[in-house]
Parts: structure tokens; C-alpha cells; sequence
């Protein structure tokens, strides 16, 4: 899993399948993220991914969590359709923006 | 040739077992040419039972979970069991955003989500007795027949 911070805003870059066993890893290196760089938006770039269950959506709200104390904001960026229904599904979209690039 | 097949596994409650358990799942289930669609939501349903098991179940020790998958006609049925701490209250478990553990950063989606990507769900539990989730889905629903009929 990689992670890149620019400025206030970490931008996640999701493994292949986002389970209970790699939302542990994500959770633990974000967290640390976050507070030493004063993190206030987070992006889960879901490009590589292909599979995720309810243990995503739970790190996806503990994260909102953190940054949403200090008036942050959680977005998903290059779901694939299977992601944005599980997404959809949870009901995480209501606190989650998801950006949608313009098609060509 | 016999349209049931059957398999068993059991292995080790750790966390790198919940992929473990979802590719076996989904690979046994490939006889029943099912739809990429179709084989997501049976991964999805499966790790979020296993993972239940592993966390909830036996609270991240290590023991044992078995999974059983039965294939009957063109019905895939899962079962998956451990002999952890059990569930009290099962009917409170199963509803959407439920869960014992918020401070872990669960969303208590499991439950809602495998009874959303399979046809029927039934969890037979009791403190102390362990938890059993059964599963079932037909595969193929509205395709014609000839994508299902074998070589």
C-alpha cells in the first residue's frame, strides 16, 4: 500500500483486495499519517483495487472520524463499478464523496 | 454424470485466511459457470462470514474454522462454523450497522452484506456454542441454458 501526503490532504493508494487483513496495515500507517502531518482530507484511490468487504468500509469510517473532527472530508477516486456498489451499499456515501472523472 | 459435488475445508483462524477461504469458494464454484458478478458477491458474502468468525468468533485467537460449500443443481450452498464465543443476540447482530466493536473499526455491515449478495442467509448460534452461517445462492439465474450445460 502506498501513501502520499500533500500538504493537509493523504491520499491512499488501495491494495488489490481490501479485506479485515489489509485494513489492518491501512489502518495503523494512515492513522500515524494523519496526525503528524495535521491531515485534514483523505483520498482512497481505489485504482488497483478489485475486491472489498465491510472491513474497508469500516477503515474508510474510522478515518472519516478522525479528519471529520477537525472539518474534514473522505473521497474515493477510480472506483470501478463492483467498488461503487459496495460503497453505494453500506450506505458510506453519505459521508464519503465519490469523484467521478469527466469521460472523454 | 452427478450434478453435486462437495468439498471441506478447515483452517486456521488468522486474518490471512479470509482471502484464503473466498478464492477457494469462488474457484470451487467455477463448475457452475457462474457470472464475474455473480462469483464477487460469493467472495464478498464468504469473507465477510470468515471474518466474522475470526474477530467476533474467537476474538483474533487462533483456532479452527471450517467451511463447507455444496453444489446441488445449479445451487451453491456455504457453510461456515466455528466453535468461538457464540452470539447472544442474533437477530440484534444481523441488523445493518450493528456491531459490539466500534472502537475496531467495524462498520456492522457483515451481516446485511451476505444477505444481500445471496439468496438466503441463516445463522444458528448460542453463547458459547459457536456460530454457524449457512448460506445459499443459485447460480445462473435468467441465463439461458445452453452457458450452463458442460463439455
Amino acid at each position: 500500500m502506498e501513501y502520499q501526503v500533500q500538504e493537509n490532504c493523504l491520499t491512499i493508494f488501495l491494495p488489490r483486495e481490501v479485506d479485515h487483513h489489509s485494513a489492518e496495515e491501512l489502518r495503523k500507517n494512515a492513522d500515524a499519517l494523519i496526525e503528524r502531518n495535521h491531515i485534514k482530507y483523505v483520498i482512497f484511490d481505489f485504482e488497483g483495487t478489485e475486491f472489498m468487504d465491510s472491513s474497508g468500509i469500516g477503515a474508510i469510517m474510522g478515518r472519516y472520524r478522525l479528519v471529520h473532527l477537525i472539518g474534514g472530508e473522505v473521497w474515493a477516486v477510480n472506483t470501478k463499478e463492483r467498488i461503487r456498489k459496495i460503497l453505494t451499499m453500506s450506505g458510506i456515501t453519505k459521508i464519503m464523496q465519490i469523484y467521478e472523472e469527466e469521460k472523454v | 454424470m452427478s450434478d453435486t459435488n462437495e468439498m471441506e475445508l478447515i483452517f486456521d483462524s488468522c486474518s490471512a485466511n479470509e482471502r484464503f477461504a473466498r478464492v477457494a469458494v469462488a474457484a470451487f464454484m467455477t463448475q457452475l459457470n457462474p457470472t464475474v458478478e455473480e462469483v464477487s458477491d460469493v467472495k464478498t458474502a464468504v469473507s465477510e462470514a470468515v471474518t466474522n468468525a475470526i474477530i467476533h468468533g474467537y476474538e483474533q485467537e487462533i483456532h479452527k474454522i471450517s467451511l463447507r460449500c455444496r453444489i446441488e443443481g445449479n445451487l451453491l450452498s456455504v457453510t461456515i462454523k466455528d466453535s468461538g464465543k457464540g452470539i447472544e443476540d442474533v437477530e440484534r447482530a444481523m441488523l445493518p450497522m450493528y456491531t459490539t466493536k466500534p472502537e475496531a473499526d467495524r462498520s456492522g455491515m457483515g451481516f446485511s452484506f451476505m444477505e444481500a449478495f445471496m439468496d438466503k442467509v441463516t445463522v444458528e448460534s448460542a453463547p458459547g456454542k459457536g456460530t454457524s452461517v449457512f448460506m445459499e445462492k443459485r447460480i445462473g439465474k435468467g441465463r439461458s441454458l445452453w452457458t450452463t450445460q458442460s463439455l
